[in-house]
């Protein structure tokens, strides 16, 4: 569903992202690790389309986002990493107006705003002006505008950045239980979630893909059965 | 492209930045109309010389103010991402946003309407040449707006864009001002001083005031609309590739 061809991203002469190909199945979450400024981000906004890349391609359900980004953009719900959004509106009316730009109209548009408001837990914000929400609830604000079309393929970029250890929980469960009919391609710190909620895990430094597997294969291979000292020992330290 | 159209115009009221241009707009246009243009004394029926002739002074100022937000505000909150991986076009984004500011002002330009009510039942004026004057002054702001919607896709800030696009408007307005003209054409050639103030809006908007619709002016002022939204396109595109 997800099919990522040697993408690369330069600014200027710096190479963030290098040569990076991997694929997202249907049925598939894939958790995208790595530490900051690994290129997770970048990786991401390329293959929704947002920045366009160096050189490679990625699909989505077999449409290039670099030849045909408006179809490809359809298939796609999109976290991104701050989730913004526009502070002046309601939660519903952003969903609305969110629902509007993916062609839902009418009574199509009202049940998947209906869906995802329960999907995110949103019931008591839903009518609450934007800039006055915590932020767990903006975040999840932002996740129900990603889940409103029902995409095909998500992609999240740190779903479960700033939510409390319950939200936390909620969500890493909705990412595994969409995870059965969708394609996911989420970013995240945090490892426990790979183990939570993945079925695969890549870990990137640099802008290179430096482990990939299930997370106990990803385990055995840090030989101390730990995800964290796998990740310590494959990725560049900043005090290095 | 009207989904956007609409939540711009919605964002406009409800948030204070159409209200305060509006009535600003409003108070400053009949307070130059009356004071400096002295609309009682003159008897202006026309509207020309007391109340449109006020109106590239008010732009200048107010155009940026509400146009900053347009490009500025999305990259700063960052929901120009959100509508970066939208299944639409850059294109219709920035037209649907501009149109906004666009029919704000027009809402403005249109609530000034007692103007035209009053000269009517005070005097015999050329409604045609009123209409013209209309025309030209929605033009006016219209580029103004496209200006700044072109300023605002380069920069995250909007104090930064309310600088520099009010400070092409002003140049844009001044050049074209008799005691600048006067000054030009001490110092350069006829030719050169021709050419400079045929730079300035001045200069394809006062024709308007006197009911004169020249097909040149049209030109000039869709030239500059079109040619500033079709960099801001380009300015945005740059900046995710």
């Amino acid at each position: 569903m997800i099919e990522v061809n040697n993408l690369t991203k330069n600014y200027g002469s710096k190479t963030v992202v290098n040569d990076l190909s991997f694929t997202v199945n249907k049925g598939e979450v894939l958790g995208f690790l790595g530490p900051n400024g690994a290129g997770k981000s970048t990786t991401m906004r390329m293959v929704t389309g947002f920045i366009s890349p160096s050189k490679g391609d990625a699909t989505i359900c077999g449409v290039s986002v670099v030849d045909n980004p408006k179809k490809a953009k359809s298939f796609i719900g999109y976290l991104p990493e701050s989730a913004p959004l526009y502070d002046d509106m309601t939660v519903i009316d952003f969903l609305k107006f969110c629902a509007a730009m993916r062609d839902l109209r009418g009574a199509a548009a009202k049940e998947a705003i209906d869906y995802s408001i329960e999907t995110c837990f949103l019931e008591n914000v839903a009518r609450q002006s934007i800039h006055t929400l915590s932020k767990g609830y903006r975040h999840r604000t932002c996740l129900a505008q990603a889940l409103l079309h029902d995409p095909d393929v998500l992609i999240l970029d740190e779903p479960t950045d700033g939510l409390d250890p319950n939200q936390k929980h909620e969500v890493r469960r909705l990412i595994a239980r969409l995870g059965k009919t969708k394609a996911i391609l989420f970013s995240t710190h945090i490892l426990e979630e790979v183990e939570a909620a993945c079925t695969r895990a890549v870990i990137i430094d640099q802008g290179v893909i430096v482990a990939d597997g299930t997370p106990t294969g990803l385990k055995k291979q840090s030989g101390t059965d730990s995800l964290h000292d796998l990740f310590r020992n494959l990725t560049t330290k900043e005090t290095e | 492209m009207f989904t956007i159209f609409k939540r711009e115009l919605k964002s406009y009221f409800t948030q204070p930045t159409a209200y305060a241009v509006i009535v600003i707009f409003l108070f400053m246009s009949l307070f130059f109309t009356f004071s400096l243009g002295n609309f009682i004394k003159t008897g202006d029926a026309n509207l020309e010389w007391s109340f449109f002739f006020w109106h590239p002074w008010i732009y200048m100022l107010l155009a940026p103010a509400l146009g900053m937000r347009i490009w500025a505000d999305e990259q700063r909150s960052g929901t120009i991402e959100l509508l970066g991986t939208f299944p639409t076009t850059i294109g219709s984004a920035i037209l649907g946003k501009y149109l906004a500011a666009v029919v704000v002002w027009g809402i403005a330009l249109l609530l000034t309407f007692p103007m035209v009510m009053a000269v009517n039942k005070l005097g015999d004026p050329d409604n045609l040449t009123i209409f013209s004057g209309y025309i030209g002054s929605f033009l006016l702001c219209s580029t103004f707006l496209a200006i700044t919607c072109l300023v605002s896709a380069f920069t995250r800030d909007q104090v930064t864009c309310l600088i520099i696009s009010c400070s092409i408007c002003v140049i844009l307005v001044v050049v074209g001002f008799d005691h600048v003209v006067r000054i030009f054409s001490q110092t350069f050639s006829e030719a050169t001083t021709d050419a400079i103030v045929s730079t300035s809006v001045l200069d394809h908007y006062q024709p308007l005031l006197r009911g004169a619709l020249r097909l040149q002016d049209f030109t000039y002022f869709a030239s500059i609309i079109i040619a500033c939204l079709l960099c801001t396109s380009a300015i945005l595109n740059s900046k995710r590739s």
